[in-house]
């Protein structure tokens, strides 16, 4: 029997990694899949929840939380397609024009 | 050890080291490759938790859907290992992953911390997780929820059109 503690600490190690991918990388497309590890560590956490407290909530949460990663996936990929016919790169270090 | 901890551990295992290879290699397309494997591990990990209906449609949302929209960017915008995108070493990433390594410890400390009885077991987890489980809940007391998403999936679509498309003009 695994215990709930098991449940969260992956889903914390997991998280740190993805903010570790966000904030260390410089292609916009990387920076997105690490958002994407960071929601699917959050999605881990609801759904240990609702099965160790037999409340469904937590999973039809989830299903929400899937739902807008989704939308956000696109939308964030359309941004990116946007600015890479713009500029011709996907590096972030040269996407600075709102810099002070 | 059950057969069930041999799997949580297995999948467990497999999630943390394909992370770890998401983040930390130059092409994305081997970082996409990486990333669907972590999706099946952690639809592993639901099954282990008696959620089969988010698992599936975890492979089916996230590892069928999201990924394959994923490759399809990096293949038209066709960025392999460019030198422009090669990420060096700085002091930036050393002190991201020392600041990161703190927060972690943090968490496990408050998880590990014993604030409630420790017997907390999969009672109903079984009941809970099928489909005819949640489509009651979601379907009853999160149906405004439901209806929204459907407008904000909605606006997803016309909003990735309008922003990537080529302007005619």
């Amino acid at each position: 029997m695994i215990h709930l503690h098991f449940y969260l600490i992956l889903s914390a190690i997991m998280f740190i990694i993805g903010a570790v991918g966000v904030v260390a990388r410089r292609n916009a497309i990387i920076v997105f899949m690490s958002i994407e590890l960071m929601l699917n560590s959050v999605n881990l956490t609801f759904v240990a929840f609702s099965a160790f407290l037999g409340d469904a909530t937590g999973q039809v949460f989830v299903f929400f939380v899937m739902t807008v990663a989704a939308a956000e996936a696109a939308v964030g990929l359309a941004i990116v397609i946007a600015l890479f016919r713009r500029k011709r790169t996907v590096n972030l270090d040269e996407i600075n024009i709102m810099k002070w | 050890m059950t057969l069930e901890q041999i799997l949580f551990y297995l999948f467990a295992f497999g999630g943390v080291v394909s992370a770890l290879l998401v983040v930390t290699r130059r092409n994305p397309i081997i970082s996409a490759i990486y990333l669907i494997a972590n999706f099946f591990c952690l639809a592993g990990i639901y099954l282990t938790l008696h959620a089969q209906f988010i698992a599936v449609v975890q492979i089916l949302v996230y590892a069928g859907a999201i990924m394959v929209l994923f490759v399809f960017v990096i293949m038209l915008l066709n960025l392999g290992d460019e030198r422009s995108l090669r990420d060096g070493f700085s002091w930036k990433k050393v002190v991201a992953g020392g600041f990161s390594f703190g927060v972690l410890m943090e968490l496990v400390y408050i998880f590990m911390i014993p604030s409630a009885p420790q017997t907390i077991e999969m009672t109903r987890a079984t009941d809970i997780g099928t489909v005819e489980a949640i489509g009651h809940v979601l379907f009853t007391q999160f149906l405004f929820p439901f209806e929204v998403t459907s407008l904000l999936l909605t606006a997803a679509i016309v909003g990735a059109i309008v922003l990537a498309k080529k302007n005619l003009d």
